[in-house]
């Protein structure tokens, strides 16, 4: 049975042979609300997407989405996830609807419900216009959104998007931005979204920093900044990212 | 999840017409596949008609021509760069990210590669039907009730060499090593087995080489397909090649598994 909770990792490490990754991640990605992991290149974030999403698996700790163990019951978390990850996925010699349409056969889905499904999701996103346009035609907002569209297509009760604006000018970053926060309010969507963009986190969201491999704070966005004693998300995250041996700094984007 | 039969078939049939959808859109890819072997048949069986002589083996009961002998490793030849193909296919997709969406589908993984499998052998059964059919209009003649019996056979050959490509995937990590690939896999393998000559010609030649072809499962999916289109059965070479096919398969599964983390060895996430 689901539970309120979207996604509960505890105690999770990882490692690349001998180069520990990830060590000792405890966080829960709460229902109905955005949760921004946020972390310099080579923080751990994509290696953190990809054994939430079963790619990889863990050495030690565990994952349970909708509360269902990803090492136990990996189909039944999967089935509740929709994933976008930060490469594109999409086939680009396939149209908008059929891209729609191979990713519902991925989960068993067909029929007439599915259609109007296909349709629904295409209209939200605004590409009901471009379904019949091959995937190449679309541009790389376009190409984001329908990665969405595709990612909700099964219902699921938990997102995760990987980086999932990079490459793209600022009012298709705002755009998608937006949206995916209404999925969290209007649907009660638990949504990881991992990137390094500060200015893409709002005030009420909840923020996990991840610093090398390690959460360096995790709660409410107004928790974490007054707990830095810093006078904004960026400023928060500066100073608990500070003296990175990876020297990446964050991306600031617009103001936050 | 526990997706009702009906589910499985669902996800064969999307990842059969996305298959499907593909082959068609690369015509180039449909071309190639059907010159390469016609080459062999119409410029080089023709030379080598003369030099070349066949005595009578079994499954054939008279004296046939050069070109006939040739068809069914020609067959294979198709089957056998189609499974490469799918192998390099699979590479892309997965330097390309798109791996991403079949790996983390609900259904089990080697229920996944299976219908992976199964839709290149379609893919296959597509491009050896026109191949046929273009040999029939010029050199070949075949017992008409063979291009049905040899169609199970067909399924199982291209299942097998499709599951070679899918091991080679797993273990190839860029797609720049592919042309090793065409060097030491693809063309060993097709001269090393009865394709071109039959092999009671090879070990007159060399003893070293005969062993090779016969320990080379290609041979096996050759003659395999040659007794299939004289209605006939090689139950040696059905058996090697249905092992094959499950040591293959099994190997591809276990590439594939998250435990041996094929994705990570191309990259950190």
């Amino acid at each position: 049975m689901d539970n309120e909770k979207g996604i509960e990792i505890r105690d999770l490490s990882y490692a690349y042979g001998s180069k520990l990754a990830l060590e000792d991640i405890t966080v829960t990605v709460r229902k109905s609300r955005f949760t921004a992991l946020l972390g310099p290149n080579g923080a751990g974030k994509s290696t953190l997407v990809a054994l939430l999403s079963g790619l990889f698996l863990p050495k030690a700790g565990s994952i349970e989405v909708c509360g269902h163990n990803m090492a136990v019951q990996p189909r039944l978390a999967l089935s509740r996830m929709g994933i976008v990850f930060q490469a594109q996925t999409l086939d680009l010699d396939l149209s908008v609807q059929q891209n729609m349409g191979y990713f519902a056969s991925l989960h068993g889905l067909h029929g007439r419900a599915v259609r109007a499904r296909i349709d629904a999701c295409l209209d939200r996103m605004d590409l009901a216009s471009r379904r019949t346009d091959r995937v190449r035609e679309l541009n790389s907002g376009h190409r984001r959104r329908l990665e969405i569209a595709r990612a909700l297509l099964h219902q699921p009760r938990v997102m995760l998007l990987d980086e999932a604006t990079v490459g793209l000018d600022v009012p298709s970053r705002t755009g998608i931005v937006e949206h995916v926060h209404r999925l969290c309010t209007e649907q009660g969507l638990a949504v990881l979204w991992a990137s390094h963009l500060v200015d893409e986190v709002w005030a009420d969201d909840d923020l996990i920093v991840l610093h090398e491999g390690r959460v360096r704070a995790a709660g409410p966005v107004t928790d974490v900044v007054s707990e830095c004693c810093a006078g904004g998300v960026l400023d928060a995250f500066n100073r608990l990212t500070a003296g990175s041996s990876n020297a990446d700094s964050p991306a600031r984007g617009e103001a936050v | 999840m526990n997706a009702p039969w009906s589910a499985y078939l669902v996800c064969l049939r999307g990842l059969l017409w996305r298959e499907a959808l593909r082959f068609f859109h690369q015509r180039e890819r449909f071309a190639s596949a059907l010159v390469r072997p016609l080459i062999w048949l119409l410029i080089f069986a023709t030379g080598f008609r003369s030099v070349l002589g066949v005595s009578i083996i079994p499954p054939y009961q008279t004296y046939i021509t050069y070109e006939t002998y040739i068809i069914p490793g020609l067959v294979g030849m198709i089957q056998l760069f189609n499974g490469m193909q799918s192998s390099l296919s699979m590479v892309y997709d997965r330097e390309t990210g798109n791996m991403r969406l079949l790996l983390t589908s609900p259904f089990p993984r080697s229920y996944l590669l299976l219908c992976k499998l199964i839709a290149g052998a379609f893919v296959s059964l597509l491009q050896v039907a026109a191949f046929l059919a273009i040999a029939e209009l010029f050199v070949v003649d075949l017992p008409p009730i063979g291009y049905l019996a040899v169609v199970p056979v067909l399924l199982v050959t291209g299942l097998m060499l499709g599951a070679l490509g899918l091991l080679l995937s797993s273990a190839i990590r860029q797609l720049e090593n592919f042309a090793g690939v065409m060097n030491f896999v693809i063309f060993p393998m097709f001269f090393l087995s009865s394709a071109l000559y039959p092999l009671w010609r090879m070990k007159e030649s060399s003893d070293l080489m005969f062993a090779l072809c016969t320990l080379n499962p290609f041979t096996y999916v050759v003659e395999s397909i040659r007794f299939a289109l004289y209605l006939d059965s090689n139950l040696v070479a059905n058996t090697v090649v249905i092992a094959a096919l499950g040591v293959f398969f099994g190997l591809s599964v276990y590439g594939y598994d998250p435990r041996t983390n094929i994705i990570q060895r191309r990259g950190r996430g």
